[in-house]
């Protein structure tokens, strides 16, 4: 018994610390220091799980399932509400919002992260994702003088709760399909027997839960919308850490119906589908976005594409590629936000064309973001490149080559969108008055950009991580994908 | 030393990165020299030690027997992903070394010439890092031993080629179809990209056949593919290289690319980057001489190139768009050798040509620098007497180019025609010897008018021979083009010469031709008799044109044959040249990039804007897609589920 | 007639497809945040009905959980309409759509 603690302490090292956030906040209500402690908070749920990597096994009733795909997640969901929280003050301060609570929220939505990252059962699976998304829809309102802000949280909670609805939906027909709730059971359900039809059909609703949080196609709509009007740090956040806790339940929940799905040539269809079709629009769409932070969220949702590209390949080559790539997006899409949140205030439109001569007044923050935008379009040798590297080749492996060339082509479509702004950056004389910004943050974003660097110049190691942490995600009751 | 190669490739990258560090911290307040000298010492520096390696490696390579002169250092392992690793590993034999040396050493040279010539340009510093960028990548470009990280260096080299065209990225600048200097850059960039992606295409038929991008595994595995294949391949490798190469019809950005400062015209547009085609299709040439029919595609396209170019170079008037027009003739003269199967000839006068252009490219920058920003030759005359070491150094350049007896041009483009010759392309090679007189006469031109005669520049300017960090490099590289030619002596002379010794120990490989002495001996003598010919009909032009209009009563005669030159000249040359290149390119051009690459652009961009109306911003609206995904993935799942 | 688990189920699924049509046609943001609770309540009815009919406890326990999330949502989903009211003095939803394109 004791050692469910062990295996699960990040998550209750996690939980509890949110709420000694929560009294400190009520106590002192200093936001500044609810911002250092949130900040600790990360970096030792962060630091915990890198101790406790190599723990694997089910905890709690078989209710959690720990292992090292579950800590990799958890480290980049700390890194995300790290770097988010780090860089947000700048910005609440400008919109006058600068609030304990956001800090607050955001640590309790990498709460719910963790838990939907590490759920063994549909119980757990809804409370975290419910948790995450609840909290988000706080933080996208948080702004609530701003009648923008407002309609990005309406916007957001109506959908995202209509989303749940159909999620949970999903759950009761498995539930009632297989008399099970947990994920493993169920898999062993469906071995057996095979899978009826209200499986089928609760499958779908679930998996379309999905799709909406990591917003593909066609359930994509609210991203843009709600990426706008939010706080800038809470977009970043969205776009990355929940982004990434929706992909690691996707692949913890397709990986126990390895058996099923991989015989299936419907389920691989239907997925590559949505993936093309998440790749293509999202990045038509961000060609005709003036505003900068509307462009990153469409090229969000093309990233949700490549991402889904590693789910139709279905194999631990693919799933290990989006681990490494949700590790490089975080980075590199946080930077990305986060420069645009630093620049950004009440007169100026965020236009790229806003961008215009950065290089001249600011060339360090102007060579960080360059290596974002790089990164994110995929130029190699950045993460960005592996990524999506690793991804499509897992496809071109599982027979997926269309796929595969498909997302070259997009992404040879978004390089466009991407350069427009280092190209207005590098190659236009400014604008107006140089942009201030304390030079501190900077190097903030250089330390990123060269993270961002360094991992794609040495991929290796990390690769050989998410490789061994996959191997631990497995069942003990299963053997192979 | 070949251990320490990683150490070569590090140090332009250190450059770099020390540089853009300075370059951030605005290390240097306008014009402090000494500060300049510094940080331009150090970057060229950062050149040197990769040259040094280069020797040492070039020394271990000679001393090893014939059959072991190549080492594969692995420096590590980048990634692996499906069945793909790419290493970062780079292979050193007789080929790379020979690339790795010209690279290093020229732009060494220019390296330290950009000190003087960049004297208080307020962006020094990140001129400086651009160009140990540029070297950076151009040493992965030669020296990897697998496709993938070949692109890199080939995307790398691309990259910095894009920042330093648009250096002066709010001046003003006249080209074919482009108004300020960012065009130019833009052009360049356009234009690269579709050699890029056939490049891109080349490595995935490459890869789906044998699984590996190594040109070690691809050359010896060359059986596993059949010949449609091989077509395809070869075709696609060749479209890249147009591109990098600037060959028709993806050539105007290059004369276009001289927007940028001089040196780097020199270094990248004269001298490495534009040469990287010839040396890719060379590293493949065994690839190539199985592909016959790419092969004969290559010569025509080089030949016709390099007649077009040299046309056009005739008619010009800024000294800059002489030589890049120029430069552009001359890769149409290599591609014309690999065409033929001639390689080394090729890589032959790849070296000599890297060597005598850069020495004309620094040249003109030395005169423009004098000027004040003069690129018009018709504003010039007369500087041989206030800048005597350019302009002899410039003279040395130009017979060079122009291929004068015992000249290193000489050499290169004699092999080179003789080989042509000798493969029974009787009409290529009288394009390339009627080209070889348009060059003797645009050299002689661009020489004479630029540095005899009057002087037509403004009297308030007072020209001055330039500082010694920029002479210096003139007199090695015009010494170079004196006497490079004898790494590639001809057969009559030496039956088997350096170079193709040296190069024959890598796995390039030639078509065999052989030809009786007496014929390489008229060939000679023909080509001595053009590049002679044509120098002399140039300088009897452009220098006696002005006397000949002072005295225009006693020499009637004169004068009135002179006329008839004219005439013939302006019918011949430059009427059809000027509307080629005033009228007919900038319409190419804006086919090409206006009707297909903006065409496509476009086209997507108005996709996305109907797009938007989909984004009504109306919640339920997306509920209703929602919905609307729902079904059918719901249907489809019921449909084809048992 | 006894009630058989098909029967729950089609109510559910008939409760659940009234939701969604309300959550699709209605304009009030608080009338379409009731019709979205009528679906958490309709899946809650299948649970229950699945749960009494396989004799099994999960799917009751699920119920409590649904029931604590939705009224979690609801505190913060009313916060949200209410701000939005103070600033726009509208709940309509076709009005709230500054945010396009």
């Amino acid at each position: 018994m004791p050692n469910d603690y062990l295996l699960s302490l990040p998550i209750l090292a996690a939980a509890g610390w949110s709420v000694l956030l929560i009294i400190l906040e009520a106590m002192l209500s200093r936001a500044a220091l609810t911002r250092v402690f949130a900040m600790l908070g990360f970096a030792l749920v962060g630091g915990l799980s890198v101790i406790g990597f190599p723990l694997q096994g089910l905890a709690f009733s078989e209710m959690l399932r720990i292992g090292g795909f579950q800590h990799f997640a958890n480290i980049i969901f700390c890194l995300s509400g790290l770097l988010v929280v780090a860089l947000s003050e700048k910005y609440l301060d400008d919109e006058n919002v600068h609030y304990g609570e956001y800090y607050i929220v955001a640590f309790i939505s990498v709460v719910g992260m963790m838990l939907l990252a590490a759920a063994a059962n549909m119980a757990i699976l809804f409370i975290g994702l419910e948790m995450m998304s609840i909290a988000l829809y706080v933080l996208a309102g948080l702004m609530r003088r701003d009648v923008r802000s407002n309609e990005a949280a309406m916007k957001y909670f109506l959908l995202g709760a209509f989303a749940s609805g159909l999620l949970l939906y999903g759950i009761s027909l498995i539930y009632g399909a297989t008399g099970e709730l947990a994920l493993h059971k169920i898999a062993i359900a469906i071995q057996t027997g095979s899978a009826s039809m209200l499986f089928w059909i609760g499958f779908g609703l679930l998996i379309t839960g999905f799709l909406f949080k990591i917003s593909a196609v066609p359930f994509h709509q609210w991203t843009p919308d709600v990426y706008d009007g939010s706080p800038t740090p809470a977009a970043a956040f969205m776009s990355t850490g929940a982004k990434a806790a929706a992909f690691s339940a996707l692949i913890v929940v397709v990986t126990n119906f390895s058996t099923l799905l991989q015989n299936s040539p419907t389920w691989s269809l239907v997925i590559s589908s949505i993936a093309l079709a998440t790749m293509v629009v999202g990045n038509i769409a961000a060609l005709a976005q003036e505003n900068l932070k509307r462009m990153l969220a469409y090229s969000s949702v093309a990233h949700a594409g490549y991402m889904l590209v590693g789910i139709a390949a279905a194999t631990p080559d693919g799933y290990s590629g989006i681990m490494f790539y949700t590790l490089v997006y975080t980075l590199m899409n946080i930077g990305a936000f986060g420069v645009v949140a630093l620049l950004e205030s009440k007169e100026n439109l965020l236009l790229a064309s806003d961008y215009a001569g950065l290089f001249k007044h600011r060339p360090m923050l102007a060579g960080a973001m360059a290596v974002f935008m790089l990164s994110l379009a995929g130029v190699p040798p950045l993460g960005g490149f592996i990524g999506k590297y690793k991804v499509f080749a897992a496809a071109v492996d599982a027979k997926l080559t269309w796929l595969a060339l498909a997302g070259v082509l997009a992404s040879a479509v978004s390089a466009y969108y991407y350069l427009r702004v280092v190209y207005f950056m590098f190659m236009r004389d400014p604008v107006g008055e140089a942009i201030s910004a304390p030079a501190t943050s900077s190097l903030a974003f250089a330390l990123i950009a060269v993270a961002v660097v360094l991992l794609g110049v040495f991929p290796t190691e990390i690769l050989r991580i998410t490789d061994a942490a996959l191997k631990f995600a497995q069942l003990p009751t299963q053997t192979g994908f | 030393m070949h251990e320490s190669i990683f150490l070569a490739v590090l140090f332009p990258l250190v450059g770099f990165l020390l540089n853009a560090l300075f370059s951030s911290m605005k290390f240097i307040k306008s014009g402090e020299s000494g500060k300049e000298f510094f940080v331009g010492a150090f970057s060229t520096l950062m050149i040197v030690l990769p040259f040094v390696i280069a020797v040492g490696v070039f020394f271990e390579l000679q001393s090893l027997p014939a059959s072991e002169q190549k080492f594969v250092v692995n420096v590590y392992e980048w990634f692996k992903a499906g069945a793909m690793t790419v290493g970062v590993s780079y292979q050193l034999d007789s080929l790379s070394v020979l690339m790795m040396l010209v690279v290093t050493g020229v732009g060494s040279l220019i390296h330290l010439y950009s000190i003087g010539y960049m004297h208080g340009d307020e962006g020094f510093a990140r001129f400086f890092s651009y160009l140990n960028l540029f070297i950076f990548a151009m040493l992965n470009l030669v020296l990897a031993d697998n496709m993938a990280l070949m692109f890199l260096g080939w995307e790398g080299v691309g990259l910095c080629s894009y920042f330093l065209i648009g250096f002066w990225y709010d001046r003003k600048f006249e080209g074919v179809g482009i108004e300020t200097t960012t065009d130019a850059a833009n052009k360049a960039f356009m234009l690269n990209r579709v050699g890029d992606f056939a490049m891109l295409g080349a490595m995935f038929l490459i890869f789906q056949k044998i699984g590996s991008l190594t040109f070690e595994s691809i050359l010896s595995q060359l059986s596993a593919f059949d010949q449609t294949h091989l077509f395809w391949m070869a075709l696609l490798v060749f479209i890249g290289c147009t591109g990098k190469s600037a060959q028709i019809p993806l050539f105007t950005w290059l004369p276009d690319a001289m927007a940028g400062p001089t040196p780097v015209s020199a270094l990248i547009h004269a001298a490495t980057m534009v040469t990287s085609g010839i040396y890719l299709i060379a590293r493949l040439s065994p690839l190539f001489m199985l592909a016959p029919d790419v092969m004969n595609l290559v010569a025509i396209i080089g030949a016709a190139t390099a007649i077009i170019a040299a046309s056009i170079a005739v008619v010009q008037n800024d000294i800059k768009k002489i030589l890049a027009y120029s430069t552009v003739s001359q890769l149409g003269y290599m591609f014309l050798a690999l065409g033929v199967g001639a390689t080394t000839a090729a890589m032959f006068h790849l070296v000599t040509h890297a060597f005598f252009k850069a020495c004309l490219f620094l040249g003109s920058g030395s005169v423009i620098h004098a000027l004040h920003e003069e690129q018009d030759v018709r504003q010039m005359g007369g500087l041989q007497k206030v800048m005597p070491s350019t302009g002899t150094t410039f003279l040395i350049g130009a017979i060079a180019l122009s291929g004068f007896p015992l000249t290193a041009g000489f050499f290169s483009k004699d092999e080179l025609l003789a080989k042509t010759f000798a493969s029974g392309n009787v009409a290529l090679y009288a394009v390339g010897i009627v080209t070889a007189a348009l060059t003797a006469f645009y050299s002689m031109r661009a020489y004479a008018l630029t540095f005899l005669g009057d002087a037509r520049w403004a009297h308030d300017k007072h020209p001055h021979e330039s500082g010694a960090t920029m002479t210096i490099p003139l007199w090695i590289l015009a010494a170079l083009s004196l006497i490079g030619g004898v790494i590639g002596l001809p057969a009559v002379i030496q039956e088997h010469n350096w170079i193709h010794g040296w190069l024959s120990r890598s796995q390039i490989v030639e078509k065999e031709m052989t030809m009786a002495h007496s014929t390489e001996w008229i060939l000679l003598a023909l080509s001595s008799a053009v590049a002679i010919g044509g120098l002399g009909f140039a300088y009897s032009i452009y220098t006696k044109k002005q006397t000949a209009a002072a005295s225009q009563n006693g020499f009637y005669n004169l004068l009135l044959n002179k006329y008839y030159i004219d005439e013939l000249y302006n019918a011949l040359f430059v009427k059809p040249m000027r509307f080629v290149s005033e009228k007919i390119l900038p319409t190419l051009d804006a086919a090409l990039i206006n009707g297909v690459l903006n065409g496509v652009g476009t086209s997507f961009i108005s996709i996305a804007r109907s797009l938007k109306i989909w984004q009504s911003g109306v919640a339920q609206n997306y509920a209703l897609a929602i919905i609307a995904g729902l079904v059918a993935i719901l249907s489809y799942l019921m449909l084809k589920q048992p | 007639m006894q009630l058989e688990l098909n029967h729950y189920l089609w109510l559910s699924a008939f409760m659940f497809t009234v939701g969604v049509v309300g959550v699709l046609v209605r304009r009030n943001a608080i009338v379409i945040f009731m019709c979205i609770e009528l679906m958490l309540n309709a899946v809650n009815l299948s649970f229950i009905a699945f749960s009494h009919f396989m004799r099994d406890i999960q799917g009751q326990l699920m119920v409590f959980f649904v029931m604590t999330v939705a009224a979690a949502e609801a505190a913060v989903g009313l916060a949200i309409v209410i701000a939005l009211f103070r600033n726009k003095q509208t709940v309509n939803i076709d009005e709230i759509n500054i945010l396009k394109g």
